[in-house]
């Protein structure tokens, strides 16, 4: 029985024609996972999707048992390439496969678009990481995000830069991606509201290593921090470089570049000098952070990069509203992942009315000891 | 003023390396009539098979001297590259010697994306970081503008180079050989030049510079990746036509002014433009002046050769 | 149509009216078989077919005309960004499809003029490097003008675009008649099917015009072509705004479908793609288009069904992903079509299609 059971499934995944009401002891429940696992950013998807991964193999092996059977989640991974053309296609497949929630995607500009069709097809979707406010403004009911947004970010960056770090003069630069350039908005608004001048703003692209000429240009506007919205593979060479051209201007980036592989990319240019944040807390101050970094290893040998432990929650979310609500269909568990509330790894996971994250953290690191460090 | 400045240093710096690059792509062109869009590739496989080479020796010699460790990565990295451009023309290029003019075009760019996508598979699609070996601490040489020794090192190894490959084209029996193939292919070859051997040398002398490149290119940021390779090569190839394609001299000349436009009209653009236009267009000068020159002086600024080979 | 018969294995030759009939029926069900394997194949066919009709636009340039474009995405951006600015809540206008469409198209040709008046005198490898950027130059200032005046939203792209509204008949919402409900995806794929037969009976007919025969002098020999009388500026121009136009209407019926716009979509390797689509299935030649447009969106896709589970068969692990297999397929098609079989899969016979005469010397 349980053979036929598999075997029903391994057509599904290879038709996308999966009914999902298969009658074996166990239940397969196809939970979708979408983020960039090619591309310039493939590190950050994969993490994200190991982290989902964790999670439905932990429930799994812990048991879950919904509508009185037993059920044996599976995730569907999928790659968008952070290509908001690829992120609606590969959407449409998740849709297809009548997966019955979408841990994804990772990018904002990808996660807008396919939201829509998840909309329709009534599939809630929550995001680990795409932080854009525009995501949750659509209001679409089974949109959800476990990441502090960008006005939360950008705003607590401003504050930071102009209160703790007492800065008159802000530089800001931004790689002109969907992120970036958010970003980037909300922490100007934010500098300026609290008093801080705008001396600078200077873009780059998500594919630049040469930043001389605009750093130079922003260094002779003397500013007191600069702030940089973009990536790690942006953000290494960029403290580079400002090492180079002798500035000593305290130096912040948003969540995108606040990785161990920044710290590898920034090298021994990394000083006290350096800060960036992350929404939520650090792994180590989560509530289950220092264990989840161990059982992350122990699964993948790999290190968490950063959104892994997002992804994990959002994981979780789905398989305890579907605990919760006693079934697996997305209409009858939706309400109750509106109403969710429960110990994450990354702190209390409970939705606003939008679909974000009620308690949105956001800590500050700077750069001490080989590492990032939360500020306190 | 130290703005100013700055902002020649810096582009002189960038220019340097696109003059590197830009060598490899005026002579193809100059030979063969044939943009070899995959020669930006060559530098990032120069670039990445001189880190593994580093990785290793870290490995196996920590304590080597760092200098000596970096000319083994480069001794490495040319050879790689140079059998690699001896391939592509071998296998690639000969045979559409003759076919029409879109068909090597088509070639050269499947090329570029085919070695982006092995190296995507043999090294992985993160950013790698590359060690600095040479100095990257600022020196002052005058107060208030700063230049590191591997920026200087990269200025004076292209200058070298330059120097070297005029007197190979000028004064050898080989330079002859070449000028004389990118005159007529087919007179030389019944002066009794090996038209075939010539044109494959060009490609692997082309390579050899390349990996030179790409290992500075490389030490300067501290990063190497699969895809470094393509938008240096579009702005070397930029820079050969700006300075006149199919002549040395030119190319070294395009690379640097190609340099300095970018960085000083990154920094001024603004300015200029009352608010307009900002540094987020400093990608488009190379196109923009790129197809200036191509319409109205497509001989370049040191160019003798007629456009009409293209 | 001849071409697309004759295209067809065994059967072709044999029986052309059998075969006219088999693709034109094929054609009508395609979207039924494919939604036996589910939705996103239909998202795929209905894809597939908005390539069809860049591949058939660029084909006039380069196949017809000569003159490799590699910034040919250009026109799709500007056909999409139009159907963002005039039909969607961004500057809060609605027009209807006529009057957008038509604009896109207007304002994608003039684009078309635009780069084609400096480009006159380039030829070969330059004007490929001068197009490809023309291309680039359009992406970056779509990311970029959202400053100093929000005219494009950057690199945020615009949300919310309207649906393909026919008289009032919303091709986004499913079609209910009575218990039938067909989906909004076939809706899509009979209107975009509808336009690719409209543009490839309209480039037939262009392509044994005075217009299209002068183009085919112009390729084959350009200096031999002003002798005997043909204007090749006016023809060059000609083909950039008509190539142009067929990526201007292809881009508003993208932005329509995909309701979303943002310039990542228009990067220099959706050009390189479309280039490889038309190469790939033969220069100069309307079947070879749509037969590569419809093989290279589909294949990779098929691609990463059948691979992924023999390699995780074999290996035990995914080796080659399936980003890095659509690169591998995209590149190794271009660099082995043109070493072995230059004339592309569907090699053209049409009058005045000769690609036999594109082999002679440079």
């Amino acid at each position: 029985m349980k053979k036929t059971g598999i075997a029903i499934a391994i057509m599904g995944l290879g038709f996308g024609l999966m009914s999902g009401g298969v009658s074996a002891a166990d239940m397969v429940v196809k939970l979708g996972h979408v983020g960039p696992l090619t591309g310039s950013i493939s590190h950050l998807g994969k993490d994200n999707e190991n982290g989902a991964l964790l999670a439905v193999e932990e429930y799994n092996a812990k048991g879950v048992t919904i509508g009185g059977k037993k059920i044996k989640f599976e995730i569907m991974g999928e790659d968008d390439q952070a290509d908001p053309r690829a992120g609606t296609t590969v959407a449409q497949r998740l849709v297809d496969a009548e997966v019955v929630g979408v841990v994804g995607h990772l990018n904002s500009g990808t996660t807008i678009p396919a939201s829509r069709i998840y909309h329709q097809a009534g599939i809630p979707m929550i995001s680990p990481s795409a932080t854009n406010p525009k995501l949750t403004q659509q209001n679409y009911a089974g949109v959800f995000r476990t990441i502090a947004n960008d006005v939360q970010q950008g705003g607590a960056i401003g504050k930071f830069a102009t209160g703790t770090l007492g800065a008159k003069n802000i530089a800001i630069i931004d790689d002109r991606t969907a992120y970036g350039q958010g970003l980037a908005d909300e922490v100007e608004k934010s500098a300026k509201a609290s008093g801080g001048k705008i001396v600078a703003r200077e873009f780059t692209n998500d594919k630049a290593t040469d930043f001389m000429a605009i750093l130079t240009k922003i260094k002779a506007q003397n500013p007191d921090v600069i702030f940089f919205g973009g990536m790690d593979a942006q953000g290494g060479p960029m403290l580079r470089q400002l090492k180079q051209l002798g500035i000593n201007a305290k130096f912040i980036t948003g969540d995108g570049a606040c990785s161990g592989e920044m710290l590898k990319l920034a090298g021994d240019a990394l000083s006290a000098n350096a800060y960036c944040t992350q929404a939520g807390l650090p792994l180590d101050k989560m509530p289950g952070g220092k264990d989840f970094k161990d059982r992350y290893k122990k699964r993948f040998n790999l290190d968490v990069q950063i959104y892994a432990p997002y992804a994990y929650d959002a994981a979780a979310a789905m398989i305890e509203a579907m605990k919760a609500a006693d079934s697996t269909v997305p209409a009858k568990y939706l309400p109750a992942l509106k109403k969710i509330n429960f110990q994450g790894v990354t702190g209390n996971v409970a939705f606003d009315d939008k679909g974000d994250i009620k308690e949105g953290a956001i800590t500050v690191y700077q750069y001490k000891d080989g590492g990032w460090n939360p500020v306190d | 003023m130290e703005t100013l400045l700055q902002q020649i240093v810096n582009g002189l710096v960038v220019g340097s390396v696109y003059a590197l690059v830009a060598l490899g792509y005026t002579m193809v062109y100059g030979i063969l009539g044939l943009i070899n869009f995959a020669h930006g590739e060559v530098v990032m496989v120069g670039a990445l098979t001189a880190l593994q080479t580093l990785l290793l020796l870290m490995g196996i010699a920590p304590d080597m001297a760092p200098l000596l460790k970096l000319a083994i990565a480069v001794l490495v990295a040319m050879p790689v590259c140079m059998i690699l451009g001896f391939l592509m023309e071998r296998l690639a290029y000969r045979k559409l010697r003759n076919a029409p003019r879109l068909a090597p075009l088509i070639t050269a760019i499947g090329m570029s994306f085919l070695l982006q996508t092995l190296a995507m598979i043999i090294w992985g699609r993160n950013y790698h970081t590359f060690p600095q070996l040479i100095s990257t601490d600022p020196m002052q040489p005058i107060p208030g503008v700063f230049i590191t020794p591997v920026q200087v090192t990269i200025v004076i190894v292209s200058a070298l180079v330059m120097a070297g490959l005029i007197l190979l084209v000028t004064k050898t029996r080989l330079g002859r050989a070449m000028r004389a193939t990118a005159e007529n292919h087919r007179v030389a070859a019944l002066m009794g030049v090996d038209t075939n051997a010539i044109i494959a040398l060009t490609f692997v002398i082309g390579a050899a510079l390349a990996a030179v490149a790409g290992v500075m290119f490389a030490s300067n940021y501290g990063i190497a990746h699969y895809a470094m390779g393509f938008m240096p090569g579009l702005k070397a190839f930029t820079a050969a036509v700006l300075g006149g394609i199919g002549n040395l001299g030119g190319a070294m000349l395009g690379g640097i002014v190609l340099g300095l436009v970018e960085a000083v009209g990154a920094g001024y653009i603004e300015t200029m433009t009352f608010g307009f236009l900002n540094s987020s267009y400093q990608d488009i000068f190379a196109f923009v002046i790129l197809g200036i020159v191509l319409i109205f002086r497509p001989t370049g600024l040191l160019g003798e050769r007629v456009s009409d080979r293209a | 149509m001849n071409e697309l018969i004759e295209a067809v294995p065994f059967l072709g030759k044999r029986n052309p009216r059998l075969t006219k009939w088999l693709i034109i029926i094929v054609a009508l069900v395609a979207p039924l078989i494919a939604a036996y394997f589910g939705r996103s194949w239909m998202r795929i066919l209905d894809f597939a077919l908005l390539y069809m009709m860049l591949a058939l636009g660029l084909n006039l340039v380069v196949g017809f005309a000569g003159l490799l474009d590699l910034g040919y995405i250009a026109f799709y951006a500007v056909g999409a960004y139009t159907w963002a600015f005039l039909a969607s809540p961004h500057f809060g206008v609605h027009m209807p499809f006529w009057i957008v469409l038509p604009l896109g198209a207007a304002f994608a040709a003039l684009a078309g003029i635009i780069l084609g008046f400096p480009v006159l005198r380039l030829r070969g490898d330059y004007l490929a490097i001068v197009t490809l950027g023309f291309g680039e130059i359009v992406r970056i200032f779509m990311n970029n003008l959202n400053h100093p005046v929000n005219i494009t939203n950057g690199p945020q792209g615009i949300n919310a675009l309207d649906s393909l509204n026919l008289f009032g008949w919303n091709l986004s919402q499913s079609l209910t008649i009575g218990d039938f409900k067909i989906h909004y995806l076939y809706l899509y794929y009979y209107f975009f099917l509808l336009c690719v037969v409209g543009s490839i009976i309209f480039i037939k007919r262009l392509q044994i015009s005075r217009v299209g025969r002068a183009w085919a002098a112009m390729r084959d020999d350009e200096l031999a072509a002003k002798a005997i009388g043909i204007n090749t500026r006016n023809m060059k121009l000609l083909a950039f705004a008509l190539g142009a136009t067929f990526g201007g209407v292809a881009g508003g019926l993208f932005g329509s479908f995909q309701g979303f716009v943002s310039p990542e979509s228009f990067s220099l390797m959706e050009s390189i793609a479309v280039l490889t689509m038309v190469v790939f299935g033969g220069m100069g030649n309307i079947a070879g288009a749509v037969v590569g447009a419809l093989i290279l969106t589909a294949l990779p896709e098929i691609l990463r069904h059948i691979a992924l589970p023999v390699q995780e068969a074999v290996f035990g692990t995914v080796i080659l992903d399936p980003e890095v297999l659509r690169m591998l397929l995209l590149s190794l098609a271009m660099i082995l079509m043109m070493l072995l079989r230059p004339a592309g899969l569907v090699p053209a016979h049409a009058r005045y299609s000769r690609p036999e005469l594109l082999k002679g010397g440079a």
